[in-house]
This record gives structure tokens, C-alpha cells and sequence, in this order.
């Protein structure tokens, strides 16, 4: 019985040091983010500094992480809205209505699921530079009304959840198909909407090779494309607390979504594996 | 009647191509048109602007015969083939952990929030994190484990972690599977507590022991979940971009090893001075096809497991 408690503790004693090795960068980056470049390089604590202030000089110096924060919220929140509504739509559009073109439809977000994002990036550069839609939030947003993978997985959705009977009933009640959508069939989809919604908001956050290609000006990038250029600045690069500093402000707003929607997060990763 | 019934029905229908149109309309401009625009290109000696001319196969040509494309598809086949062991293995080590039936582990709901975390940060911030903390002379872990040698009295050798091609792909690797192993993590133990809980009754009745019981039930109906983690981890291993490109300068010493197919591609797509539009066009299909051949395998793979 002694045997068992101690293996027993050892083994929580791995479950802890991992979760620690996850935590401990970011803790790190939250203390160092408070001391000067000296200080960090001269040894290691985890007792806070007094050099925010210094450090947070220097960042904005360099660039406004704010102004970054907001055009990515410019850019996610209605990419995020749009996908959620239009992939709902087509979802229902495909799965319940028997109209010609819908087995094609279907078969070609099928084929699209498959084909890797970064295979178009040229084609899709190519088509924008011709629609002058370089520096232009447009191609970071509209695209997201045709994910073809979150139309996939609503379909699926709305066909196992989704009585027919409740839609015929409304009809006799003389509803309108816009209504039915907007009133019945949306709110029943809600969670799968609301965790693929997570899912893209947090994708569309940390998107970074297609904007930075398509974003050049520093008053619009995004959050990702500013942090990157933080290589370039030689200046900031000999203040490590600065950097730091940087890339916690880069953190915390999606920390901030992950303590508020942790459950939606954590069902929406495993909602693959419980459909394998 | 009948007739006024079967029109009746196709008024309904009809609003079904109402519903599905913007996602067509966007879909046909954004998704396919891109797809079909890239492969023309790939068959076009375009460099930035203007009319490339139609030169038939010559970029794929030059892809497969191009040392540096086949250097670039095996680094990024290294960094995700350490990458992928320690992100399965530490997963599936976790699945044991929390699925034996004798120490009956808690805490599952907090552990694997924090498992995740880092899976939600962009890689761009988590390449500048690391970037400064694996710094050769002033990041905080030298630094650490250097307080660490002290301590024994012994002297510590700083590792360059990211900056020489020897380290690199590896720090690179293990940093991915910091990223990913909570993910495969979730994956792993969701398909297991999936798994009807009569299979482990019926086994206690008939005096299996632990071993047995996860050897005979919860590793075969796990087993496809593991492979489909590890073939999506494959086809997204190959698009490996971010954290390579932003953690080794290209004029690093360590770039040669850690040069990725994406990045690559990036160098001959958008790099101003050697754009080469057709090429990376080539370039992308190139990929496709070698993402979609893997695809394929998985595919007749499912079919006979099932």
C-alpha cells in the first residue's frame, strides 16, 4: 500500500513538472518583462524588476502593440462573425434543401479540405496585387464566408440535431425559410457555431503568413506581422526586457479568451476525435 | 392537388441556392480561382509583373532537380519526424497516465487546460520568447542551467541553441511538440473516454489486469486516432513555416539546416530581388502533390483498418 501511494505521487509529481514546463516560459516572460536588459542577462530570478516602465518606453518607441492589438480585432472579430454565419447557412442551405448543384457543391469542400492553404498563397497574392487589395483588410476578411471546413463540420451538425419535423411545423405556421434559419435552426446549431467560432477567432488571431505578405504598412498590420518586426530593430533587440514586454502584450489577449471560453476551446479540439 | 404539392416543394427548394450563394460566390473567387491561377502560373516563367511566357514543364524541372528543394524537404521532414515521437510519445504517455484503472489519476480537466496552453499562442510570439530565452550568451536559460553547473562547481560550455545548424532543428523540434502535445494530447484522451465503459467492466470481471486490459482495449481502439493525429501532424509538418523563418536568420549559420519547403517557397514567391513567380508556383504544386500522396496512403490505410 506504501508502494502505491508513492508511485502514485511520483506520477503526479510528472503531471505537475509538465504542466510547469508549459507555464514556465511565459512565466519567465512575465518577470523579465518587468526587468532591465542588464539585469536579465546578468542572472537568473523570478522576483519582478522595476524597469516596466523603461521597457515599455522602448517597445512603444519602437511600435504601438496596442494599435497592433486592435487592427488584428478589426481584422478577427468580423472574419470570425462572417465565418460563423455563412458557414451555418451553407450548412443548412446543403443539408436540407435538394436543389441541383448541391452534390457538387459539397464534393468540391470536400476536394478543398484537402488542398493545403499555402498551395493558392500565390495565386491568392496574385489576385489581390490585380484587385489593389495589397494593404487592404478585404482579403483577410471576406474569404473566411467560404470555409470550407466549418461548413463541413456544421453539416454534419445540423443534420444529426436539427428535427425536420420542426421545420415543417414552422412552415405551416407560415414562417419564412430566412426566419426558420435565423430563428430556429441558428440558435439549435449555437455550440457547434460557438466552438468552430472560437476556433477561427483564434486562428484568424495568430494568422501570420498571409498577412504579412499582404500588409506592408506598419499602421495596419496585424498583431503577428508587427511582433515580427522586432527582428529588424537592432535597437530593441539589446534590450531583452523589452522584448519580452512585447511579446507579453501579445499574449495576454489571448489568454484572456482562453480563461473566459476554455470549455468551448477544449470541446472544439477533441469534437475530430469523437467523430473518428 | 399532387401537382400544386410538388411545386410547393420546390419553391422551398429553390431558397437553397439563396442560402448557398455568398459562400459560392467567395468561394469561387478566393478558394478556387487561386488554386487554378497558382498552377498556370507554375507552367509560366513570370518573375514579379507582367506576362510570363508558357515554358511547359521547365519549373518542374528545375524543382526536382534542385539540391536546395530536396535539402529543404528533408530538414523540414527532420524537424517533424523528432517532433512528431516527442509530441506522441509524451501524449500517449499522458493517455496511460490518466486511463489506468489501478491510480485512477484526477485532475484531468485542469491538467489538460494547461497542457494546451500553449498550442493557443501565435507562433510569432512564441518564437521571439524563445529566441530571447535560448539566447547563446545572455538568454535566461543558459544563464540557468549555467547557475545550475555553478552550484556543482562544474563549468558549463553555453549551447547555442538556435544559432548552429547541429542544435537548431532540434531545439526547433522539441519547441513544436511543446506546441503540439497537449493537442494530441485532448485528441488521444477523448477517443479513449469515448470507448464504452462495459469493455474495462467486463475485463475486471474476467480478472484482467491492467496491462492487459490496455493492451487488448484501449490501445487498439485508440490506434486509428493515433494515426490520423499523426498523419494531419504530417500534412501540417510539411507547411512548416513560422517558427523556423522568424527563430534563424537567413544569414544565420544554422539556416541551411533548418530552411523549410515553405520557406522555400516563400524565398522564390515574395522575397524582393529573387521573386520568381512561376517557379514557387512549381514549387507549391511540387508540395501538393507530396502532402497529397501522403493523404492518399492515409486514406487506403483507414479503409483496411477498417
Amino acid at each position: 500500500m506504501v508502494g502505491y501511494k508513492i508511485k502514485k505521487g511520483l506520477l503526479y509529481a510528472f503531471l505537475v513538472l509538465l504542466a510547469a514546463a508549459c507555464l514556465f516560459p511565459f512565466l519567465l516572460m512575465m518577470v523579465n518583462a518587468t526587468r532591465s536588459g542588464v539585469e536579465i542577462t546578468r542572472g537568473f530570478t523570478l522576483i519582478p524588476g522595476t524597469s516596466l516602465k523603461e521597457n515599455m518606453d522602448q517597445v512603444f518607441k519602437f511600435f504601438n502593440p496596442f494599435r497592433g492589438i486592435l487592427n488584428s480585432i478589426i481584422v478577427a472579430v468580423p472574419a470570425t462573425l462572417l465565418s460563423a454565419y455563412f458557414s451555418a447557412l451553407t450548412a443548412y442551405g446543403l443539408g436540407f434543401y435538394k436543389f441541383k448543384g448541391n452534390n457538387f457543391i459539397f464534393f468540391m469542400i470536400l476536394i478543398f479540405m484537402m488542398i493545403p492553404g499555402q498551395l493558392s498563397l500565390i495565386g491568392f497574392y496574385n489576385l489581390c496585387s490585380k484587385l489593389h487589395l495589397i494593404n487592404s483588410y478585404i482579403p483577410l476578411i471576406v474569404p473566411s464566408i467560404a470555409s470550407a471546413g466549418t461548413v463541413f463540420f456544421l453539416r454534419q451538425y445540423i443534420i444529426s440535431s436539427m428535427p425536420p419535423a420542426l421545420i415543417e411545423a414552422a412552415r405551416m405556421e407560415g414562417a419564412s425559410e430566412f426566419y426558420i434559419f435565423n430563428r430556429i435552426v441558428l440558435p439549435i446549431s449555437k455550440p457547434a457555431v460557438a466552438t468552430m467560432g472560437i476556433m477561427g477567432f483564434i486562428g484568424n488571431w495568430n494568422n501570420y503568413l498571409l498577412p504579412m505578405i499582404l500588409i506592408t504598412k506598419n499602421e495596419k498590420m496585424t498583431l503577428p506581422v508587427m511582433m515580427a518586426t522586432l527582428r529588424s530593430s537592432t535597437d530593441i533587440q539589446r534590450n531583452q526586457g523589452a522584448i519580452y514586454l512585447a511579446v507579453a502584450i501579445s499574449v495576454i489577449p489571448i489568454l484572456l479568451v482562453f480563461a473566459c471560453f476554455s470549455k468551448y476551446i477544449i470541446s472544439s479540439v477533441t469534437a475530430g476525435a469523437v467523430k473518428e | 392537388m399532387k401537382l400544386q404539392k410538388s411545386s410547393k416543394l420546390t419553391a422551398y427548394n429553390r431558397w437553397g441556392y439563396a442560402f448557398v450563394a455568398p459562400f459560392v460566390i467567395v468561394f469561387a473567387i478566393f478558394s478556387v480561382y487561386p488554386v487554378l491561377r497558382t498552377l498556370y502560373l507554375s507552367f509560366t516563367d513570370l518573375k514579379i509583373l507582367g506576362k510570363g511566357n508558357w515554358i511547359w514543364f521547365d519549373n518542374y524541372k528545375r524543382v526536382i532537380t534542385d539540391k536546395f528543394f530536396w535539402r529543404a524537404l528533408g530538414n523540414t521532414l527532420r524537424i517533424w519526424g523528432v517532433n512528431i515521437v516527442l509530441q506522441l510519445g509524451l501524449a500517449f504517455l499522458l493517455v496511460i497516465i490518466f486511463s489506468d484503472v489501478k491510480y485512477k489519476m484526477r485532475g484531468l480537466p485542469v491538467f489538460r487546460i494547461l497542457y494546451y496552453l500553449p498550442n493557443l499562442i501565435a507562433a510569432t510570439s512564441i518564437a521571439f520568447l524563445f529566441n530571447t530565452l535560448l539566447d547563446w550568451r545572455y538568454g535566461t536559460f543558459n544563464i540557468l542551467i549555467n547557475s545550475i553547473y555553478k552550484l556543482f562547481g562544474a563549468t558549463y560550455n553555453p549551447i547555442d541553441w538556435i544559432g548552429s545548424g547541429s542544435t537548431a532543428p532540434y531545439t526547433l523540434a522539441v519547441i513544436q511538440s511543446w506546441m503540439w502535445f497537449g493537442n494530441s494530447f485532448l485528441m488521444l484522451m477523448a477517443s479513449v473516454q469515448g470507448i464504452n465503459r462495459e469493455y474495462f467492466e467486463a475485463a475486471a470481471i474476467d480478472g484482467a489486469n491492467r496491462w492487459t486490459t490496455f493492451g487488448k482495449i484501449t490501445l487498439p481502439l485508440i490506434r486509428p486516432i493515433m494515426m490520423y493525429v499523426a498523419i494531419t501532424s504530417l500534412i501540417g509538418g510539411l507547411q512548416m513555416f513560422d517558427l523556423p523563418f522568424l527563430m534563424v536568420s537567413q544569414s544565420g549559420a544554422a539556416y541551411r539546416d533548418v530552411q523549410t519547403v515553405m520557406m522555400y517557397l516563400y524565398r522564390f514567391g515574395f522575397t524582393t530581388g529573387s521573386t520568381q513567380t512561376g517557379y514557387a508556383s512549381a514549387v507549391a504544386y511540387m508540395l501538393f502533390l507530396i502532402i497529397l500522396s501522403v493523404s492518399i496512403v492515409q486514406y487506403k490505410f483507414f479503409n483496411k483498418e477498417r
